[in-house]
């Protein structure tokens, strides 16, 4: 008889991390425990907590279901969402359509529409669509001379719709294109070669193939529309969610629970929303394009047919820009009411905004450039972390940074009041009201795109070019300090503008966190101004500003992308 | 370098004395993956030393093993003397030359070969005389301002091999460093290695899966498979007396017969599968369980029945021109035989397809090998 061993060599002991990479991860984790997760957590504990007694209840949401109010609320935001999700569908069907299946002109300024949403935030063109589209707008004052009859775009929740769909269209048209670019030829030719053409194989071939891209795009649409605060504040609509989570924690207090269950159902939409995303994308992934020629064939248009696409392109084309134009002509008008056009036109009111409300563009210049800075900082070294070590759970990291995307901006604003407010500093103020934690809040609402930006600038880095370094002498922080950061600088460097401009004109947030106007941001002044019939010259001007800065934010940021490609591209 | 020769001042900046490098008992797995098994290695100052395997046989594991990017599970790694298994990367001196070059996209050539330099504190004087000597050598001088971008692939080359060497280390180790150049710089570029190995007096190891590329630069091969290393020695000598089949299949063509070994009174024949029975030399050894391997060159061909005994006869199923050679395939016994007769400019082709021949094994050339890893 004879005994087999099969000796397994003891097995060296393996350090996960470096000292300086575990305290790395327990800073950053402290980070987004203390300003994410915490007050997240608080406001769902509240929400389920008798008010008093602290013991656990479900009777604050059985009184937001049995009160008219909230459930007209909620189902106004269902409603909205929903048909904005619809009518921005309609937008970008067709131009999808035509993009990928025509030779067309004007595929270009289709794409650049794309930029549109990124450049003008929804409430800001809100007045000025009001006051196009309005019951007294110039379209239905034209429409009522002409015609005799006028269409009711901007009334109540239409008017919250329209707006929504005008601004939210593109990233349904984005992520339709790019689904519909990555199907390759071959499987429509493989429809043909077996006997399928024209709309039959649109229907059973291509349709099939684009639609978990456009499920993405739409249930994005209808989050971001549930969770806005600010649009319809501006167009004065309050009976949605959102505005009356605003409302009751502003008007009534912190301590009605109420605000915090509108505020659990605002996250747990938001959360439903995202994984519908995730399910249509999951195992789906459709593109194909790496083997045969990419995206499907296109053919020329027969004339009527340009027509028709020349029309329906120029018809979304006009709807964009009405906002802008409506901003501009509004920012610039000395009267403008009951008349198509402003009676005459005056640069007063980009005085009065240059003089006594500078406080807010520098206000508004402090805070984006301080969120973004940390939107890339965090970012980068929880890619880093994610990437390039085997720290126990480094991915926890990620995931809690990432589960900011489904916390709406009025929700982080109530839990950092609850969370922060009763910390008093020193002299007694209480810490919430610090412009520093506005700040933050601001950089973790945009933390999850940051990270994606610095994720993608990381991964593109091959780690060999680390190994040289550390094979070279370098250790691991001079290895990130010469390496990869300067390798990661254009992703760095987008990622910080993108964060910046979209800081630059967040309101929901803001409105909740704002305390005194010497510290209030330009999105914040901007809402004030809009209150009166005689602040929107100055709240246009605002707007106009707000528009042209994250216009050259946005072009900044895609000029270091290009630029970074075109000097680091050709190494491997 | 054949086309930059190297100034003796300059191979002289650079040169170090030579250590040797024992891997001794190195175990890893990945999961349940066990990728090094009990790999030992007596590495010579001074040697150009090769690890061949084909893909998936643990050579460039081992060889990232040795520059600290892969902890073993047990076993350790001795450079000069000195243990460097807990050492991280960046205190082991040795230098590695990547597959892919690994050079840093945003510096420019004399600063991706500086980078060392100044990582170790080194004046800026002598970093300035080092990395020209080191650009140099390899005969880009002229093109140290330009980015890696701008420079193409074989130049790319030379700037990470510059940038290894530039830091003296003690051991200069290149993962298959001719895989991204096309055929003719392949050739071109392994005599470079060979000439600036020789001059630096540099340890270097040097791994491939191109037994040919082993063979032209190495002083000696570790042939490796499936974690395990197979046999170690010249090019000649694994060639003729390789160890084991995978050897000798892998380094080159080679014939094997299955069969057994008959053994009447004193007289001792080998008989295949197919029947083939062939006379065993008196003194040969043989393992248990042998199997004849012969090499296509050893056989030879002739239209008549040949004098000797273990001659046998086939038809000719395939004929493969391979420029100095023509290498015929033989139906014997139901076994396709690999022959090669060489090729004579003008001679008219004796064989061909269809044709009865005799192919004659003599046994003296003949190898016994035991089975194959």
């Amino acid at each position: 008889m004879s005994l087999a061993f099969t000796q397994a060599p003891a097995r060296r002991w393996r350090v996960p991390g470096t000292t300086g990479q575990i305290a790395l991860a327990l800073g950053l984790a402290a980070f987004l425990l203390a300003f994410l997760l915490v007050p997240v957590g608080s406001v769902i504990y509240v929400a389920f907590t008798e008010k008093g007694s602290g013991s656990f209840t479900l009777i604050n949401f059985a009184d937001f279901f049995r009160t008219d109010l909230f459930m007209r609320s909620f189902w106004n935001s269902a409603y909205v969402s929903a048909m904005t999700v619809v009518l921005a569908s309609l937008f970008a069907l067709p131009l999808a359509y035509i993009t990928t299946r025509f030779e067309f002109r004007g595929a270009l300024i289709i794409q650049t529409l794309g930029f549109v949403p990124l450049i003008m935030p929804p409430f800001v063109g809100a007045v000025a669509m009001q006051l196009l589209f309005g019951r007294n707008g110039s379209v239905n004052l034209l429409l009522n001379e002409y015609f005799g009859f006028r269409i009711p775009f901007m009334e109540g929740l239409n008017g919250v719709i329209f707006v929504q769909a005008i601004h939210y269209f593109p990233f349904i048209l984005i992520n339709l294109s790019a689904a519909l670019r990555n199907i390759d030829r071959s499987m429509e030719e493989a429809a043909q070669n077996l006997g399928s053409s024209g709309m039959r194989m649109f229907r059973r071939i291509v349709l099939p193939l684009a639609m978990p891209g456009y499920v993405a795009g739409a249930s994005l649409v209808f989050v971001k529309v549930f969770d806005d605060l600010a649009t319809p504040l501006l167009l004065n609509v309050k009976d949605m969610l959102a505005p009356q989570a605003y409302l009751r924690v502003t008007s009534i207090g912190l301590t009605d629970p109420m605000g915090y269950v509108i505020a659990v159902v605002l996250i747990v939409v938001s959360v439903l929303a995202m994984w519908v995303s995730a399910l249509a994308l999951r195992g789906r992934d459709y593109a194909t394009t790496q083997r045969g020629g990419g995206g499907l064939a296109k053919r020329t248009m027969r004339p009527w047919e340009q027509v028709v696409a020349y029309g329906v392109v120029g018809l979304i084309l006009a709807l964009v820009l009405a906002p802008h134009l409506g901003l501009l002509l509004l920012s610039f008008a000395t009267i403008w009411s009951f008349s198509p056009l402003p009676d005459g036109f005056t640069v007063a009111h980009y005085a009065r905004v240059f003089g006594e409300s500078s406080v807010y563009i520098k206000n508004t210049l402090i805070y984006a450039s301080i969120a973004g800075l940390i939107d890339v900082v965090v970012g980068t070294a929880i890619a880093y972390l994610v990437l390039r070590t085997k720290l126990i759970g480094r991915h926890w990291l990620d995931w809690a940074a990432t589960a900011a995307l489904a916390v709406p901006g009025v929700v982080l604003g109530i839990g950092y009041l609850r969370t922060f407010y009763d910390i008093r500093l020193p002299d007694g103020t209480p810490l919430a009201t610090m412009w520093i934690v506005l700040v933050i809040a601001l950089a973790i609402r945009r933390l999850p795109y940051a990270l994606r930006a610095c994720y993608a600038a990381l991964q593109q880095i091959s780690v060999s070019l680390e190994e040289a370094a550390e094979n070279l002498g370098a250790t691991k922080p001079r290895t990130v300090r010469r390496i990869v950061v300067p390798l990661m600088m254009g992703g760095i460097l987008a990622g910080f503008v993108t964060s910046f401009a979209t800081a630059a004109v967040e309101l929901s947030a803001t409105l909740m966190l704002v305390q005194s106007n010497a510290d209030a941001p330009l999105a914040y002044g901007l809402y004030v101004f809009m209150q009166s019939a005689a602040g929107r010259g100055p709240g246009a001007a605002l707007g106009v500003i707000a528009v042209v800065l994250v216009a050259a934010c946005t072009l900044l940021s895609q000029y270091i992308i290009d630029r970074n490609q075109k000097t680091t591209g050709a190494a491997r | 370098m054949n086309a930059h020769a190297i100034t003796d001042d300059a191979a002289a900046v650079l040169h170090t004395a030579a250590v040797d490098l024992h891997i001794e008992g190195v175990n890893l797995s990945y999961g349940s993956n066990h990728v090094l098994k009990n790999v030992s290695l007596d590495i010579k100052p001074g040697e150009f030393f090769a690890f061949l395997g084909p893909s998936g046989c643990g050579k460039t594991t081992l060889l990232r093993l040795i520059a600290g990017f892969n902890t073993a599970d047990s076993g350790r790694v001795v450079v000069g003397g000195r243990d460097i298994s807990d050492l991280p990367p960046w205190k082991r001196d040795v230098g590695l030359v990547f597959q892919s070059y690994a050079l840093w996209p945003h510096m420019s050539v004399a600063r991706n070969v500086a980078f060392g330099l100044e990582e170790r504190g080194v004046k800026r004087a002598e970093i300035q005389r080092r990395v020209a000597a080191a650009l140099e050598i390899v005969g880009l001088g002229h093109l140290a301002e330009r980015r890696p971008s701008q420079l193409s692939g074989g130049q790319q080359q030379r700037v990470a091999l510059a940038r290894t060497v530039v830091i003296e280390p003690k051991v200069l180790l290149l993962d298959e460093p001719l895989s991204n150049l096309d055929a003719k710089m392949r050739v071109q570029v392994r005599r470079e290695l060979r000439d600036l190995q020789q001059r630096l007096g540099l340890t270097t190891i040097f791994v491939t899966h191109d037994q040919e590329e082993a063979n032209t630069v190495c002083d000696r091969i570790a042939v490796m498979n499936d974690g395990v290393v197979q046999q170690v020695g010249t090019p000649v000598e694994l060639y003729e007396r390789p160890a084991n089949l995978f050897v000798a299949t892998f380094l080159g063509t080679a014939n094997v017969l299955e069969g057994k070994v008959v053994t009447s009174g004193s007289d001792r024949h080998f008989e295949s599968l197919g029947g083939l029975r062939i006379d065993i030399a008196r003194d040969a050894v043989l393992p248990a369980e042998a199997r004849l391997v012969f090499r296509p060159q050893v056989a030879k061909l002739s239209k008549e029945k040949p004098a000797s005994a273990s001659a046998f006869e086939g038809e000719i199923m395939r004929r493969e021109f391979l420029g100095s050679v023509i290498r015929f395939g033989i139906l014997i016994a139901g076994q396709e035989i690999t022959v090669d007769e060489v090729f004579h400019p003008g001679a008219r082709e004796p064989h061909a397809i269809g044709d009865r021949v005799w192919v004659e094994i003599p046994a003296s050339s003949a190898l016994w090998l035991g089975p194959g890893t």
